[in-house]
């Protein structure tokens, strides 16, 4: 970097930047890496890796069970990332489960609920039937939208969802309406990870209490990229990856409020997860331990809570400023460019770092292919979310999405990028007209 | 330079001005064919005249490689008898599942051979496969279909 900007006094990128190996290598013929796509996955500082590593070397053992130093140490490390992600979220330790990704915490819930039925009096309260209804959103992920369609059609209940409107917003105009007495539980994203908008939980949890329904959050965009405390917004659950937070994958979070995980049946079963055996029958485990049947992932979540420490010692606060500079540069600079279309907010209010658009003229793929031949590394497709991209009469979109060791080159070499894609495809910006992309695209 | 090598100008010309494009009736067979990683998606309809492939129509919506490998699929089919063109898209499978070291034949695939440089990226052979698949699927769904088999 050769300028200084305030942005870039706030966080020190450079020096940052020199935890994460893999930024410093090339691709397609010595380009530098301009890694743009944080928001599909994460790249994690070598201080995860060490942890991860430091972890195997001395104190690998299969946690929860046998009374060895080894499994001391190792339930020990675990339980201790399960503290610092406790308090990281604003949660205590029973209420956090660790699952293999956001996608499993969100099934573990749907399942669960789908076990009720047969599951005592004490899981009533999770049980649904014909004529009760689940609530979601236009704009949300796969992980969030498939397993409540699934739930729906296992149970007899009914699918409804919020709208978004042609800006890229929530639709909560019927709130109340949407949701009522016979809503049993609303799931919707925090922030949306195509269009970047930032939810209002406060309105919809507000509104679901009224009601009495559950309410699910996919926290998965929001919880890495500032600070979210999952008591004050009072979601009852919520779900987000460690990858996406510098972590391994493999590991994944389900936060549900103590009172309803201590009723609510659990999903995977066998190891771990009982209290009592016997050959016709048995009892299970208090949670957070009845949700995590067999042996768990363990590197990964002792590496989950190193990035914590990391995250937090730069601070969140200074994280989110960082990336809202960034999406509003990049917001800026592809507005600028005749031809280019921002899907989702064009304004910096309520928005996160995921950066969409498309080019008039050029495929989400094909632009992708000339950025990618330019070493920048963006996101081609739906990203999980069809339905949304339906919605806004799209087949696909590109997406930009900027995390921490991000910085205004990176943004700089996005805007030429797509400029040289124009070029590329001959789309000329100067003189467009109705020929361009003829045969080709809508 | 690399983006060269996948986007040759046959390709773009093919993705500009596409061969046989729209959907016509009558029709023996139609096949929809969807992408689900990126979406891409194409409808064909193939017409026979007993054992020759009469005509390809197609409509969809994708990327220039997607477009442009239906086009140029219309061009090496259309004419030709099934067994020929499943001969030929035995060859074409082939090229763009040899991740760039399949020497395609000219004779057999005429401007089917610029997707050579598409077979070394392995996120796009789907792409250039799709309209390939959708008539592989069209043609079984025709009376002729099961004797192709």
């Amino acid at each position: 970097m050769t300028t200084t900007t305030p942005n870039q006094a706030l966080l020190d990128v450079d020096t940052l930047r020199a935890d994460f190996p893999i930024l410093s290598r090339t691709v397609r013929d010595g380009k530098p890496l301009v890694y743009l796509d944080s928001g599909a996955t994460s790249q994690r500082p070598r201080q995860v890796l060490d942890a991860e590593r430091r972890f195997l070397e001395t104190s690998n053992a299969a946690v929860h069970r046998g009374a060895h130093q080894l499994a001391e140490e190792a339930t020990d490390a675990y339980e201790d990332a399960r503290a610092r992600l406790a308090a990281f979220v604003g949660a205590s330790t029973g209420e956090l489960v660790f699952t293999k990704n956001a996608t499993e915490g969100v099934n573990l819930v749907a399942y669960a609920m789908g076990n009720a039925a047969t599951a005592g009096k004490e899981a009533a309260r999770f049980v649904l039937r014909e004529g009760d209804e689940i609530v979601v959103t236009e704009m949300e992920h796969h992980a969030n939208l498939v397993p409540w369609q699934q739930l729906a059609q296992r149970t007899g209940a009914t699918l409804r969802w919020f709208g978004v409107t042609d800006d890229g917003r929530l639709d909560l105009s019927n709130l109340d309406e949407l949701v009522h007495e016979r809503t049993r539980l609303v799931a919707f994203t925090h922030q949306s990870n195509v269009l970047g908008t930032v939810n209002p939980p406060e309105r919809i949890v507000a509104r679901a209490k009224e009601v009495g329904a559950l309410t699910v959050l996919d926290a998965c965009q929001s919880v890495p990229h500032g600070s979210v405390d999952f008591t004050a917004l009072g979601v009852d659950f919520a779900v987000f990856s460690g990858h996406k937070m510098l972590a391994p994958s493999g590991i994944g979070v389900l936060y549900g409020r103590r009172e309803l995980l201590e009723a609510m049946p659990p999903f995977l079963t066998g190891g771990s997860m009982i209290e009592q055996v016997f050959m016709e029958r048995s009892t299970f485990a208090e949670p957070p331990q009845r949700f995590e049947a067999g042996v768990p992932m363990t590197s990964q979540a002792i590496g989950l809570g190193a990035a914590v420490d990391y995250l937090s010692a730069i601070g969140m606060d200074r994280i989110a400023a960082h990336e809202h500079a960034l999406t509003e540069a990049a917001v800026r600079g592809l507005g600028e460019i005749p031809g280019v279309r921002i899907v989702g907010p064009t304004d910096g209010v309520d928005r996160g770092g995921a950066i969409s658009f498309v080019v008039d003229g050029v495929h989400p793929h094909d632009a992708g292919q000339v950025l990618d031949s330019l070493g920048v590394e963006v996101r081609v497709g739906h990203h999980c979310a069809w339905p949304l991209h339906r919605r806004l009469g799209i087949p696909a979109s590109i997406r930009a999405s900027v995390y921490l060791y991000n910085d205004e080159s990176d943004i700089a070499a996005l805007l030429a990028g797509v400029r040289e894609a124009q070029r590329f495809f001959g789309v000329d910006t100067a003189a467009r007209t109705a020929s361009a992309g003829e045969g080709s695209q809508p | 330079m690399q983006l060269e090598s996948m986007y040759q100008e046959i390709i773009l010309d093919h993705y500009k001005n596409p061969h046989r494009r729209g959907l016509r009736e009558p029709f023996d067979g139609e096949s929809f064919q969807v992408n689900p990683t990126c979406g891409d998606e194409v409808t064909l309809r193939v017409r026979l005249d007993g054992d020759t492939v009469q005509d390809v129509s197609y409509e969809g919506q994708g990327c220039s490689i997607s477009q442009a490998s239906t086009s140029v699929l219309t061009d090496l089919v259309v004419g030709h008898t099934l067994a020929d063109a499943t001969k030929t898209m035995d060859a074409f499978v082939e090229l763009m599942q040899g991740r760039g070291k399949v020497e395609p034949d000219e004779e057999v695939l005429e401007d089917g051979i610029a997707f050579a440089g598409v077979a070394k990226y392995p996120a796009r052979v789907k792409c250039a496969l799709l309209g390939w698949m959708a008539f592989k699927d069209a043609v079984v769904k025709t009376d002729q279909g099961v004797e192709t088999r």
